[in-house]
């Protein structure tokens, strides 16, 4: 049954009436060499039953793998009351219910979020969610150019231990909008982000921007009360993209320095999301008052109604598209309205000891993690500063060697940073979050031994019995 | 009925100037454009020394409804801004033709004023909508 509502007399009687002979003469006026085509590369249509034992035999060769990958998406415990709630009709079923204010729960909620967001961040305001980190931070990047009128540059600096990923988006959304993007490299020993670097690459020249990733890539923590005040000296705004869990342990955006970050994005996947192959996930977009009218996207506030009782509606709408059109802040006035559901659940449950505990106990076990590979002859932490949840570690052998082997053992051992930094190679980035037992780290640990072993010594000690 | 004081010059986007003789102008938005805006929350400025052109967007004001783009009527050089507007926006909707200037610009070419409107040509603009 195709579950298209309109039969083919409603579809004649619509085309009837404006006019139009077809659905083809309809799109007449769309040259022929911009139409879709037909879909190649599709198989036949299956029943759904058919496609249900498909499915089913495509996620057990998913297997149950052991996860030590973080970067950029984590693999924690969501309970089971956060997605129970969050799929209930009256969340999971209606679409941007909250326009006409007519939803007053789903406005609420929303609401809860960004009220939730600022307190994580120390910020003012909080927008009700984009996509993702990548494209919340290159949202954050066209905002803190637009606000800051006085550096007359369109540049911004970011750092090499920015996920890659992260800087890959911001490239595509901004550079064709005359805004450019200067890499700052990274200190070999640490890791980090020093501000001398940050100042040579700046030059002579002013920039709009500064971001700043706490944690960075590598899971280093940056130096951000030295790096915003550089910045902000150079009358350059501060951007932060950060990790809300690790939030819960470390300095708040809006602390930073002596002013603070003026913007502050990240990836919300860590608050409750499943890893879902990478999405979808939810963007995390958060700043000082004074940049409000840059914020881009949904914003809901707390309001009093006529007869002077509490309610909540849809604000600063003035800048969005469907009154600013091209001259809009965003082309997204959209948020991600379910994900925002869980991410709230999410954290109410754990509430904000909660929260603390989670972030520590995946400090904890990436130390205890990194402390028992380290064991292994030839590997080594990359770095020597403090790391969240994640440690790069230079290893004896190619790290998608290793990881091949592990994965035969049901283990995804880690990111092979050198996909991304090929100066680092062989480098493994771990990651242990509060999901992993001790004993997942023990046997992990001696895959890992043994695998290297194989790999490096020079002879297989056994000699073949028929040569 | 929307004022249109007799004295100053307009454009058909909805501007007034005022020729201040020293070869600066001041520029604000006319009453009916105000009318029509609704209540203002919040008035974006130009800079002060920037070039503009004739009918380049160099501000912004923002009611509950909608965000509106401000022409410079005229090309010059932003000498001066209303920075009262910042914090008082509602003077525009109280006192759009002296409390709610919005900025000052120095003619490039004073020649320009007579492309302007007058107060009847406007007054005309404005009934048609």
């Amino acid at each position: 049954m195709p579950f298209i509502p309109h039969t083919e007399e409603d579809v004649a009687a619509m085309l009837a009436t404006i006019g139009a002979g077809s659905i083809d003469a309809l799109f007449e006026e769309i040259p022929p060499d911009l139409r879709a085509g037909p879909l190649t590369g599709i198989p036949p249509a299956l029943s759904e039953m058919e496609i249900g034992r498909l499915m089913q035999a495509r996620a057990q060769a998913d297997g149950q793998a052991l996860c030590f990958i973080g970067a950029g998406a984590y693999d924690h415990h969501v309970p089971a009351a956060v997605w129970q709630i969050a799929s209930r009709g009256e969340f999971y079923s209606a679409y941007t219910p909250y326009q006409a204010e007519a939803s007053q729960g789903t406005l609420q909620l929303l609401y809860e979020f960004q009220s939730l967001m600022t307190a994580l961040t120390g910020l003012d305001v909080s927008n009700a969610s984009l996509y993702d980190g990548a494209s919340a931070l290159a949202e954050a990047v066209l905002m803190a150019v637009r606000a800051n009128r006085k550096a007359k540059a369109h540049r911004v600096l970011i750092p090499r231990a920015l996920h890659p990923s992260y800087r890959r988006a911001v490239h595509s959304i901004v550079h064709n909008q005359g805004i450019e993007l200067v890499e700052v490299p990274f200190d070999r020993a640490g890791g980090h982000t020093p501000v001398e670097q940050a100042q040579a690459a700046a030059g002579d020249q002013g920039f709009a921007a500064l971001v700043i990733a706490q944690p960075n890539f590598f899971g280093v923590l940056e130096e951000v009360d030295a790096l915003t005040d550089w910045a902000q000296a150079q009358g350059a705004l501060v951007i932060g993209a950060v990790n809300p869990v690790a939030l819960a342990l470390l300095k708040p955006p809006g602390a930073w320095g002596a002013k603070g970050a003026d913007i502050a994005c990240g990836e919300g996947q860590p608050l409750g999301m499943p890893l879902a192959s990478g999405g979808p996930y939810l963007g995390i977009l958060c700043c000082k008052q004074g940049l409000v009218r840059q914020l881009p996207g949904r914003i809901v506030g707390r309001t009093l109604d006529l007869d002077g009782k509490p309610g909540f509606t849809l604000t600063l709408q003035a800048r969005e598209q469907h009154i600013r059109r091209s001259k809009a802040t965003s082309n997204i006035c959209t948020n991600q309205g379910l994900l925002v559901t869980a991410a709230t659940i999410h954290l109410a449950l754990l509430g904000a000891e909660g929260l603390a505990r989670v972030a520590a106990a995946c400090h904890a076990n990436t130390r205890r993690l990194s402390a028992l590979l380290c064991e292994i002859p030839g590997v080594e932490p990359l770095f020597n500063r403090p790391v969240f949840h994640e440690q790069a570690l230079r290893l004896p052998a190619p790290a998608a060697d290793l990881l091949r082997s592990l994965a035969a053992h049901n283990i995804l051992g880690g990111y092979d940073l050198g996909l991304d930094y090929p100066e680092l190679d062989p480098t493994l980035l771990v990651c242990a979050t509060e999901t992993r037992t001790e004993e997942d780290m023990l046997a992990y640990a001696a895959k890992m031994a043994r695998v290297i072993a194989t790999r490096t010594q020079a002879r297989c000690p056994v000699e073949p019995k028929f040569s | 009925m929307s004022t249109v004081p007799a004295e100053l010059k307009y454009s058909k986007s909805h501007e007034w100037v005022q020729d201040n003789g020293d070869g600066i102008v001041t520029v604000g938005i006319t009453d009916h454009a105000q009318e029509a805006l609704g209540d203002l929350v919040f008035v974006e400025l130009p800079e002060v020394g920037r070039k503009v052109g004739v009918e380049e967007a160099c501000a912004v004001v923002e009611s509950v409804k909608a965000a509106s783009d401000i022409y410079s009527p005229l090309s010059g050089e932003v000498t001066e801004v209303n920075a009262e507007l910042v914090d008082a926006p509602e003077t525009i909707n109280q006192d759009p033709y002296a409390g709610g200037w919005i900025f000052k610009l120095r003619l490039a070419d004073p020649a320009e004023l007579s492309a302007l409107l007058d107060a009847d040509g406007y007054a005309q603009v404005a009934a048609e909508g």
